[in-house]
């Protein structure tokens, strides 16, 4: 696939659209109002469910009235973190995608180190290796871990999670960092390496420094994919006291007659406005990291 | 991959040297293993030794809640199961189909929104990180969302209807198999465009200017621009988006749990979801041993067709 790695030097932003939208009024209209949709579609739903989450049990009960909520509260967010102890999940999601994230990018970049700089008989075959496993069925794995698990005493810890998260974040965070080192230049840590420092202090104290932006990409999206599972969390975890967040969620809310949308929705602004900050901060590095990991293919 | 730019000045596989020389690719060589060793064994730990701990059990009786029966070998009685199952074979169908439809619909879309966000318009970076908003949330959150948002009593869909005085107001949405179906494309189709459109986005700011330049002194019009210059140079990211969806469509699950727990009855059953519920409900692990291997044959049948099928001129 035509890859590159270290991209064509070319002017920051060439804008290349012919026929764009500014050449007559009526198709710029168009173009706004189907790019407007689509903002519309990404977004209403966020709004939709955030004006749930203010309405009272009562107004609730009575089904849409119209876009705004007829009583506003904020009820739903108090009963969510008291009743439904909505901080424990967070805070287990947090630690469970945080250690995973640091264990990740410690085992990522010592063999993205030796996969872009060293001479390696079979270093396709590494690369292949860890390829295949990006794209392998998670629910085929998810039979054998509970297994191997169960023998090990592991079932309901957050050890299961961070071991089996590895399988989402280990295949990506190799091949970000991979081509992220392949573009820094070797000479750079080549004179550390004269200078008589090993291997690992030059991978330390050179590379990883001057590869902070890839790492720090690297980190967001091994973190967004860890905080987002449901698979292993709803196959290995048995206490509600253990449950990450989208397993809390989806537990929450539900009694046996009816589903309290209103609860539910609360917990889903709770979970969605740190991703949308995160997502709105880091939004160039995130993209980067998204096109880099599958354009080098 | 093409990872190393242009390996600076090093002499790229050792020409035979004497001594020190040898020694020192050795050297190398063993750090280099060392190096990767950890994520290599991570890996094998947790994907290579369950792939193989599946087949194992596809050959063999196995059910937790029967440990009495051992945990003989059965031959090939996992797959004639599968193979004789009207629920499998319902289940493949339903599968292929949801693949179809989702994939063909992100990816038509996903052009669409990848060559709009190619313009240049006021909040651009806005809308990108718009549509970034739905790709980073957890699924969970993509189903409850449009679980809400179709909901009979409080849903917006409902509402909106109701306003246009159109039928399907109070539609109970998840009692019928077509309607859950839609219900789950429009939460997978909101979740996963974004990422067709911006792998897809990465792919037209990498076709040079020139091209399109002496396209239009050519005499071409931006339709046939788009058929003769930015389809075929798009085709590396259309087959990596392509690859990417395809896959995780096969293989989805989330939604189907959250959404309509493969119901009603079972329209809405993936393999995925009938290979977990062999698993953690029926606590079968031989059947769904059997069921994994399939998965795993099928992803790479997928996989090895699309690089056949979209290789550059063949």
């Amino acid at each position: 696939m035509a890859a590159a790695a270290p991209a064509p030097v070319r002017p920051p932003e060439p804008w290349r659209g012919r026929g764009g939208p500014r050449r007559w009024p009526w198709t710029r209209g168009l173009f706004y109002l189907g790019v407007g949709f689509f903002v519309l579609f990404a977004l209403f739903p966020f709004y939709w469910v955030f004006a749930t989450s203010l309405e009272t049990a009562g107004a609730f009960a009575q089904g849409t009235t119209g876009l705004w909520p007829s009583h506003l509260t904020l009820q739903n967010y108090v009963t969510v973190f008291t009743a439904d102890h909505f901080l424990q999940p967070l805070a287990n999601s947090a630690l469970v995608a945080t250690v995973t994230t640091a264990l990740t990018l410690v085992l990522a970049s010592l063999a993205a180190y030796a996969l872009s700089r060293l001479r390696l008989r079979g270093r396709g075959l590494a690369l292949g290796f860890v390829l295949a496993v990006a794209f392998f069925p998670v629910l085929a794995m998810v039979g054998p871990l509970f297994f191997v698990f169960r023998d090990l005493s592991l079932l309901n810890t957050y050890a299961a999670l961070v071991l089996s998260y590895l399988i989402y974040t280990l295949p990506l965070s190799i091949w970000l960092l991979t081509s992220f080192f392949g573009q820094i230049p070797r000479e750079v840590e080549e004179q550390a390496l004269v200078d008589g420092a090993t291997r690992l202090q030059a991978l330390r104290k050179v590379l990883l420094p001057l590869a902070a932006p890839g790492l720090f990409t690297t980190g967001i999206l091994s973190f967004i994919l860890c905080w987002n599972d449901f698979v292993f969390a709803l196959s290995f975890l048995e206490t509600p006291g253990k449950y990450t967040v989208p397993l809390a969620i989806v537990n929450l809310g539900q009694s046996q007659y009816q589903t309290f949308y209103n609860l539910i929705d609360a917990s889903v602004v709770v979970v969605t406005v740190p991703i949308a900050v995160l997502v709105l901060l880091a939004q160039r590095r995130i993209i980067a990291g998204l096109t880099a990991g599958s354009l080098k293919g | 991959m093409s990872v190393a730019p242009s390996t600076s000045g090093r002499p790229v596989p050792a020409p035979p040297p004497a001594g020190r020389e040898a020694r020192a690719a050795r050297r190398e060589e063993r750090q280099g293993w060392l190096l990767l060793a950890p994520a290599l064994l991570a890996l094998l730990a947790v994907a290579a030794f369950p792939l193989g701990y599946n087949i194992w059990n596809s050959f063999h009786y196995v059910d937790l809640l029967n440990p009495g029966a051992g945990q003989p070998f059965v031959g090939l009685t996992n797959y004639l199961a599968i193979a004789a199952s009207a629920t499998f074979r319902a289940s493949l169908w339903v599968t292929v189909l949801f693949t179809v439809v989702s994939v063909a619909i992100e990816v038509t879309i996903g052009l669409a929104l990848a060559l709009a966000l190619h313009q240049r318009f006021h909040g651009r970076g806005l809308v990108r990180a718009a549509i970034l908003i739905p790709w980073a949330v957890p699924t969970v959150v993509s189903a409850l969302l449009w679980k809400t948002m179709f909901d009979p009593q409080q849903g917006f869909v409902d509402y909106l209807l109701g306003l246009a005085h159109l039928p399907g107001a109070h539609l109970a949405w998840l009692s019928g198999a077509w309607t859950t179906w839609v219900v789950i494309l429009v939460a997978d189709a909101w979740k996963n465009m974004p990422f067709v459109a911006l792998v897809l986005l990465a792919g037209l700011q990498a076709i040079p200017d020139d091209l399109y330049e002496a396209a239009t002194i050519d005499g071409a019009n931006a339709w046939q621009r788009l058929w003769r210059v930015t389809l075929p140079m798009l085709r590396p990211a259309l087959l990596v988006a392509l690859i990417f969806r395809t896959l995780s469509a096969f293989l989805i699950f989330d939604l189907i749990y959250i959404i309509s727990g493969g119901g009603p009855g079972n329209a809405t059953e993936t393999l995925s979801y009938l290979d977990w519920h062999a698993f953690l409900v029926d606590s079968n692990f031989g059947y769904g041993g059997a069921v994994s291997v399939a998965l795993i044959v099928f992803s790479l049948l997928i996989a090895l067709a699309y690089v056949r099928l979209l290789r550059p001129e063949v």
